[in-house]
């Protein structure tokens, strides 16, 4: 903090407004569409979209898979680690402690450890987002358990059911919808995750992200932000229109 | 035969149920009166393990129930069944599901479990719970929503839950504290039914005294913990509930039972 003074704020932001200007692209009214070799089109900005689509694809593929492992570990996690339902006190402090563990690493160090031990590529990547995710999930799962009635627990309890039964025929039911939200909330901050943890070799469209920052071609920057962006959106709405839905059905 | 031997609950320094014994013969439907706050809840759920004992023993039959744990304990809430004031259906899931969930001690075996955990039930099964529903002329709401359904319904759902459980006994924990007089009287009367064509022993919690008068064989009231009256209905006259509560019968169930403690159960 004490190096934060007006003067270096004020001297930095006219060169971050440097940085942003030259990273627009040189398009010019006559020669917008024209063909990918013709400077000033759109497609000579885009001009390697079908290699930044497919590493968006992959990005989006790892997000995927990402958030269902994550997931999938985050449910199991998250029965014990709710205080109301939790078998023993033991359970619940080891997997609040476990899913606290594995949330506060942030996914770009777990990257950087997956790396070295799988090699470059996307494997790494997704484990470190998984791993991440599950401890970031299992907490807000376990707090949606927390929060729901406990009548019908009592009446699977009482009628001799085994407490996985409970968790499943009192419990599930009333936290899925929220649960569906979650993860696909997670899904669109994974394709985020993703998109940046290519820069430690992880995979996907971070690593040609961090290929053209480093090499200054700053066309390219802003072409891959863009699509990013756009791929985001997209996912957004998507999201939004999944969720929208099973907040009307959704019978777990 | 269930034997209740000096049965005591404290929660801190109050007893909630204070020494109470009491020996209730298989197939008698008992009704516990009480103010709220008298102990009935708690009395009822130590009977089926939700709450436990701080001293004193159950036995049903001779067999210890206050030591019971993992299967012995799911055994013996399977044969002592319970319903709720709040009913305590899964809202979400659809009636015939929720009936279905007495079965779920009745299915041996790992793999009976993994079915049940993917909410697979055998053909016999759901044609058991059909049964069950149909004789509280609820067949027809078999696949709707539990939360669709009128309160009475709901509760009619949890007796026939209960059902399926093939109990000997069956512990009602204020069960129409929540309902209208018609749906009360439907839900008595099918309490009543159980108790007769199915000889099933019945503990009722009430708080409508005339009620426990219409429906019980026996009555037994509850002040601060303890057993104050224990006796046939006929015995259980105004002039008597003055003198156990010190307030006239019409004054008395004036008061609103409370809404239940639903606490974690382990």
């Amino acid at each position: 903090m004490s190096e934060f003074y007006p003067s270096s704020l004020a001297a930095g932001l006219p060169r971050a407004g440097d940085y942003f200007a030259r990273l627009l692209p040189d398009l010019r009214w006559a020669t917008l569409f024209g063909g990918w070799e013709t400077e000033g089109s759109v497609a000579f900005w885009f001009y390697r979209l079908d290699k930044w689509a497919l590493l968006l694809l992959e990005t989006a593929n790892m997000a995927a898979l990402a958030t269902l492992a994550g997931g999938a570990v985050a449910l199991l996690l998250a029965f014990p680690a709710a205080r109301n339902v939790a078998p023993s006190g033991l359970a619940y402090q080891l997997s609040r402690r476990g899913l606290e563990a594995m949330r506060t690493v942030p996914e770009i160090v777990y990257a950087l450890i997956l790396v070295w031990a799988f090699g470059v590529g996307p494997l790494a990547g997704i484990l470190a987002i998984a791993a991440h995710t599950t401890g970031a999930l299992g907490k807000l799962f376990a707090e949606a358990i927390e929060n729901a009635e406990m009548g019908p627990w009592e009446g699977v309890r009482a009628a001799g059911g085994t407490w996985a039964q409970a968790c499943r025929f009192a419990m599930l039911p009333q936290v899925a919808p929220n649960m569906v939200s979650y993860l696909l909330l997670r899904f669109e901050i994974n394709v985020r995750g993703a998109s940046v943890i290519g820069f430690v070799g992880a995979g996907g469209i971070g690593q040609e992200l961090y290929l053209v920052i480093s090499q200054n071609y700053y066309e390219e920057i802003s072409a891959i932000i863009v699509l990013i962006v756009l791929v985001v959106a997209m996912i957004d709405l998507l999201s939004d229109a999944l969720r929208r839905r099973l907040r009307g059905e959704a019978r777990a | 035969m269930l034997e209740l031997q000096d049965l005591t609950r404290r929660f801190g320094g109050r007893a909630a149920v204070d020494g109470v014994t009491l020996s209730i013969p298989q197939g008698q439907m008992v009704g516990i009166i009480g103010r709220s706050g008298a102990g009935k809840s708690t009395l009822l759920r130590m009977v089926n393990r939700l709450t436990e004992p701080s001293a004193g023993r159950i036995l049903h039959d001779g067999a210890e129930v206050t030591a019971l744990r993992g299967k012995a304990l799911r055994d013996w809430r399977t044969r002592c069944a319970m319903i709720f004031q709040q009913f305590n259906l899964i809202q979400r899931l659809d009636v015939l599901t929720n009936v279905l969930v007495g079965r779920l001690n009745h299915r041996p075996g790992p793999l009976a479990t993994l079915n049940s955990l993917l909410l697979r039930f055998t053909p016999e099964e759901r044609a058991m719970a059909l049964d069950a529903l149909d004789r509280f002329d609820l067949a027809e709401q078999a696949l709707q929503r539990a939360e669709t359904l009128s309160g009475g319904q709901q509760q009619r759902v949890a007796i026939a839950r209960a059902m399926l459980q093939e109990p000997r006994l069956l512990l009602a924990d204020e069960p129409i504290a929540s309902l209208d007089p018609r749906n009360a009287r439907v839900v008595m009367e099918a309490l009543r039914d159980v108790n007769r064509r199915d000889g099933l022993t019945v503990l009722v919690n009430l708080h409508h005294l005339d009620t426990a008068r219409r429906y019980c064989d026996r009555i037994v009231a509850m002040s601060a913990g303890r057993v104050v009256f224990d006796g046939t209905p006929a015995a259980l006259t105004a002039a008597e509930v003055e003198a156990i509560y010190g307030v006239p019968e019409e004054a008395l169930e004036a008061e609103t039972p409370q809404a239940p403690a639903v606490g974690a159960v382990a």
